[in-house]
């Protein structure tokens, strides 16, 4: 079964960080990538650019609106993703423990809804 | 058949229903790997058994029997479907394909299914009102109505937090399985607050007429036995222990008219020696594994109070030194108030006295009636009057228990000015 692991840090916290301590970061942050790809476990993972340079389009009565900054103001942002393939929820859990902010900030862990695998009636439960 | 022996079949399906109707839904859990279907196929068994029990007799093994019959009938169930969906058709092939692994239903992991039941109703990605709820439902077999009004709750809430709780084990695929051995200790804390959290609505209801609900303290203890029987961990012994020997007061500590009897005004006769004596003897258990925790420490504070023969014989140095030990590894103001009132049996009321107004100049506890009640208690002890009927006004303008107004209003009545 597929997860997203969806990694939150607080940017203040990385950007208080002196550049030996977030090159560690990033550094551990590669290596579990690595491991985790060997085991089988992730299929897809990117690190995202800080929470300033995103931008939220919606579309409305056809008409396209773009706005600057993210879809929701939070303490932490949304900082990168690992798509993981587990046996259950407690494998996803040992998985996103693992990844190093974990520990700094939260790994929100979603099961994949398999849309295409679906029928077209399905709806969420 | 006659009449007669047709009623005693009936008797004994109930009888059944009773006593395996939770061990039958935790295998079909396992065995159709959906809550719901397994909830239908156990509700399909037990009315083909009363169909059937009474015209070729009540079989051997009667749990078999049923988690045979509700496999068939989800697997029927599951083809009728077929036809809207095809992935129930899938399931089916694949569930009838199974019933040669009789391995699967038969032996050694069939007990484990109450385990794997209770810790998925307790997994720490379900919200804790849910778990509570799922919990009282699945393996206690409690009605929504039933759970709604343990913890006054509308149904619907208690039938929605079920659903949802449902929904996630399914849908974020929430295993049906023991958690593993690194992850047992934390998991295993889970399952034994849910069951401190029904048995403390049974000992003293939050609400309502009455002052306990032994339904619910029966319930956890059941529980309790069923974890230390396949679970033997120390602080699972010590909480069995700390509910054996406070229900074993549970007739002393309400009169005859429905009234509040304290502690010190109860009738020790009237306490439960087995009660006690099982709960004493897995208190010594658990502390000689040097693992314990806080469960096992309150069970020893309960074990003192059960062995004093009257409660001016009570050794509360010990109480004192046990709360202290409490405190270090567990704090939490309503220790800290337990502990001033075993303070103020030892040292006298002022010294205790002191201990709770700290508690409430910091500004915890304020809204729990028994640290009011506490207090003016203690001030009523030393002859301070006033400030006692402040106190036991405070407490009364905060619980909602009838039985525990009742007790705060005689008390008011009864100090002189």
């Amino acid at each position: 079964m597929k997860y997203l692991c969806l990694v939150y840090d607080d940017e203040k916290n990385l950007d208080a960080m002196s550049e030996s301590e977030f090159d560690g970061l990033v550094g551990e942050c590669l290596a579990v990538d690595e491991e985790l790809r060997k085991s089988g476990h992730v299929t897809a993972s990117e690190a995202l650019q800080p929470v300033h340079t995103a931008t939220t389009v919606r579309v409305r009565n056809s008409k396209v609106s773009v706005t600057d900054g993210p879809f929701a103001e939070t303490k932490e942002q949304l900082g990168g993703f690992f798509l993981i393939d587990a046996r259950d929820l407690n494998e996803a859990i040992q998985v996103a423990s693992r990844i190093p902010s974990a520990r700094l900030g939260s790994i929100e862990v979603r099961p994949v809804w398999e849309l295409r695998q679906q029928a077209p009636r399905a709806r969420r439960g | 058949m006659s009449d007669d022996a047709a009623e005693r079949v009936r008797e004994r399906v109930e009888a059944v229903y009773r006593s395996d109707s939770r061990r039958v839904l935790a295998t079909l859990i396992r065995l159709l790997g959906d809550f719901d279907l397994a909830e239908e196929a156990l509700h399909d068994a037990f009315a083909a058994a009363v169909e059937q029990w009474p015209r070729d007799g009540v079989p051997a093994n009667p749990w078999a029997w049923l988690v045979s019959a509700g496999r068939f009938k989800a697997i029927d169930r599951l083809r009728r479907r077929a036809r809207f969906d095809a992935s129930r058709a899938e399931l089916a092939e694949r569930l009838d394909a199974d019933t040669s692994d009789a391995a699967g239903w038969d032996g050694e992991g069939v007990e484990d299914d109450r385990l794997r039941l209770i810790f998925t109703c307790c997994h720490p990605a379900l919200p804790p009102d849910a778990q509570l709820a799922l919990t009282l439902r699945e393996v206690c077999g409690l009605t929504t109505e039933e759970i709604a009004r343990a913890f006054l709750t509308a149904p619907p809430t208690v039938a929605q937090r079920i659903v949802r709780a449902k929904t996630k084990i399914r849908d974020a695929r929430i295993p049906y399985e023991m958690p593993s051995r690194a992850d047992l200790p934390d998991r295993l804390d889970t399952v034994l607050h849910v069951v401190y959290l029904v048995f403390n609505e049974g000992y003293s209801a939050s609400s309502g007429a009455s002052l306990t609900r032994p339904d619910l303290s029966g319930e956890a203890i059941r529980l309790g036995r069923l974890l230390i029987e396949w679970l033997p961990e120390p602080e699972a012994m010590g909480l069995l222990a700390l509910m054996l020997l406070h229900e074993s007061r549970r007739v002393a500590r309400t009169s005859p008219a429905g009234e509040l009897v304290l502690l010190d005004d109860q009738d020790r006769s009237l306490w439960s020696r087995d009660q006690i004596a099982e709960g004493t003897a897995l208190v010594e258990r658990a502390l000689s594994s040097r693992r314990f925790g806080p469960y096992t420490l309150q069970a020893a504070i309960a074990a003192v109070h059960a062995e004093a023969p009257t409660a001016a014989a009570t050794d509360w140095a010990q109480i004192v030194g046990l709360y202290d030990v409490l405190t270090r590894t567990d704090p939490s103001p309503v220790v800290e108030l337990n502990r001033a009132a075993a303070v103020a049996m030892r040292d006298g009321p002022a010294a205790g006295l002191a201990l709770i107004d700290a508690i409430l100049a910091r500004g915890d506890l304020g809204a729990y009636h028994l640290a009011h009640s506490a207090r003016a208690d203690l001030c009523r002890r030393l002859g301070r009057t006033a400030e006692a009927r402040v106190s036991y006004q405070r407490a009364l303008s905060l619980t909602r228990q009838e039985p525990e107004r009742r007790f705060l209003v005689r008390r008011l009545s009864e100090l002189r000015d």
